[in-house]
């Protein structure tokens, strides 16, 4: 989870996506009202996105979560199936007003 | 069977009983001989005393740490020594040391106990070592098989199950060891390990001489750091741990510390397992899988035994003892720190502790092919004379699933331990992040971490702080050239 820089700006994030979708990782994004350090489930947006295949799969359905949930934060995961585990965990939106 | 095995006239001890001393090589070499998958299997790096022939110092090791002794007994025509005798297989020449030879040897498995790694040292490392044919000798590989990995525990929890207890995924984890190591206070010590982990590591850490020593005993520590690890979680949002090192003088002093740490509610405990012997070690394995504890492993005492080039057991056989006997976390080397690792073996000790399966690569100084049968993964832990110049190189070198570990990379900060955490932090944040966008991190480093220190003063204070820091000083142990066409890895500064 990327929490230490400054939050990515558009062209940033697709690069990332686009790292993950090379790495042959299933997209997924999930979101919280305010996050807790023992809380394992986030709420799930939608099913995993196992058909995308291009970055704007994905974007659409981030900006599609971040207007359906502008308070909230959302994370964007890249799941790996054969070892059952995340390769990719990115924060993709923080409420300025959460902010430790 | 050899063919004089086979022809009773030579015999000897199948059809009657000749006493007196035979060679070691009638019975124990048989070249040719075509392993069976259930067989242990060692490549053993020997040097014989001047006048003794390599076939018969080779067969010599397989005796001696199999069934033979130095002269026949009656008993052997009781049972059937076929079934329980080591075979050496096969000897190859090393390059460049023309004293020395490979030698590789067949266990059966009916010579071992079930689940016993102390049995499995006894054995094959035991009385040998110290064999008076033999000028030095010194166990580089060893080839576990399905059949006996499966009798052992493994890792406690594994590399995923620590990341989804943890939840923190897609990038190497970040540790700290607290300095000095000995003589703060607990409350001190505790201070320690909150602004580290305020500032942005996942994990702090005993050192592996920390126990219960009278300027601040165990359960002290326990507490105040504990505390630390609750305030950093609740101010940070995330998940964090201190190794609590439960090392002690008996078992009932080990558990007793482990059930504290339990009680308080530490995620994480430490081991010495080298120091305290794989018996203990195995038992509080199995106590941190009983517990949902995980379990760090410091390798304390390990150079005594592998860092000889020519004696001893090499540093990825004891892994794999490790990896059997169980931990989460093994510290192994750092390739551009101050402790010892040649890159090359130091990647392949990596790949025995991570992967499921690693095909022999001589190169890599893996002489066999390895399966581990889903046995649980151990993360890696580099450590030692690192610091944030070194990030991109280690994320490029260990991949994702490792735990850098910094100690005076963080703590000698000019700001102190909490912006030296978040300089470490932020160094691995910019360089997961490149690495996504495609750059080279190898390459491209220096210019990764100067365009976050742009927006980190505690990066950019580390970056001027650290610039000259390097250790380049040439390895105590290399591997042996040997092998097809691999042209060993270039070993380079920061």
């Amino acid at each position: 989870m990327s929490s230490y820089l400054a939050q990515l700006d558009e062209r940033q994030l697709a690069k990332q996506i686009q790292y993950l979708l090379n790495e042959g990782l299933v997209p997924a994004i999930e979101y919280v009202r305010q996050p807790d350090p023992r809380d394992h489930y986030w709420s799930m947006w939608k099913l995993p996105l196992f058909q995308a295949r291009a970055v704007e799969d994905v974007l659409t359905e981030i900006h599609a979560c971040k207007a359906a949930h502008p308070d909230y934060f959302i994370k964007l995961i890249g799941y790996d199936r054969q070892r059952q585990t995340q390769a990719v965990s990115l924060v993709v939106q923080q409420p300025p007003q959460d902010k430790a | 069977m050899t063919t004089s095995m086979s022809d009773p006239e030579a015999a000897g001890v199948q059809d009657a009983y000749q006493p007196g001393v035979h060679e070691y090589r009638d019975a124990y070499y048989e070249p040719g001989y075509d392993p069976a998958d259930t067989d242990i299997l060692a490549a053993f790096r020997v040097t014989p005393q001047p006048g003794v022939p390599p076939e018969e110092a080779a067969a010599a090791v397989a005796a001696e740490s199999s069934t033979g002794t130095w002269t026949t007994v009656w008993s052997d025509l009781l049972t059937d020594l076929d079934r329980y005798r080591a075979r050496c297989y096969q000897i190859e020449p090393v390059p460049g040391q023309p004293d020395q030879l490979i030698a590789y040897i067949a266990y059966p498995l009916d010579l071992f106990e079930e689940g016993s790694i102390v049995n499995l040292l006894s054995s094959i490392v035991g009385n040998v070592f110290g064999f008076k044919a033999l000028r030095a000798l010194r166990l580089e590989d060893l080839r576990l098989p399905v059949a006996y990995l499966k009798t052992f525990p493994g890792p406690p929890h594994g590399i995923a199950v620590e990341r989804d207890k943890l939840d923190k995924y897609g990038r190497p984890l970040l540790g700290g060891t607290i300095k000095p190591k000995i003589g703060l206070s607990a409350r001190n010590y505790g201070r320690s390990v909150y602004e580290l982990l305020r500032g942005g590591l996942d994990f702090t850490k005993d050192d592996e001489n920390v126990n219960s020593q009278p300027v601040m005993r165990w359960r002290d520590r326990f507490e105040f750091t504990m505390e630390a690890v609750r305030k950093a979680e609740n101010e940070t949002g995330e998940r964090k741990g201190h190794y609590l090192n439960v090392t002690a003088g008996t078992m009932e002093d080990v558990y007793q510390r482990a059930e504290f740490a339990r009680e308080l509610g530490a995620p994480i405990i430490m081991s010495d397992f080298f120091t305290m012997g794989f018996t203990a070690h195995t038992s509080l394995s199995r106590w941190c899988r009983d517990n949902g504890v995980l379990l760090h492993c410091h390798r304390a005492m390990h150079a005594v035994v592998d860092r000889q080039r020519n004696h001893g057991v090499h540093w990825r056989v004891i892994a794999k003892w490790l990896r059997m006997a169980g931990g989460d976390q093994l510290h192994n080397g750092t390739v551009v720190g101050k402790l010892e690792g040649d890159r090359t073996a130091t990647m392949a000790i990596n790949d025995l502790l991570r992967e499921d399966s690693i095909p022999a690569d001589k190169s890599r100084g893996i002489y066999f092919d390895q399966a581990w049968a889903s046995m649980p993964a151990v993360f890696p832990v580099a450590s030692g004379g690192i610091h944030a110049w070194h990030m991109p190189e280690l994320v490029d070198i260990f991949g994702t699933d490792c735990v850098l570990q910094f100690g005076g990379g963080t703590q000698g900060h000019p700001e102190g331990n909490r912006a030296g955490a978040t300089a470490v932090r932020v160094a691995l944040e910019a360089v997961v992040q490149a690495r996504g966008e495609g750059r080279d991190l190898a390459a491209e480093g220096p210019e990764i971490l100067d365009a976050a220190a742009r927006r980190s003063p505690e990066l950019r204070d580390a970056l001027v702080l650290w610039k000259e820091a390097r250790f380049d000083f040439d390895e105590a142990d290399r591997l042996d050239l040997v092998g097809a066409g691999s042209s060993p890895e270039r070993r380079t500064a920061r």
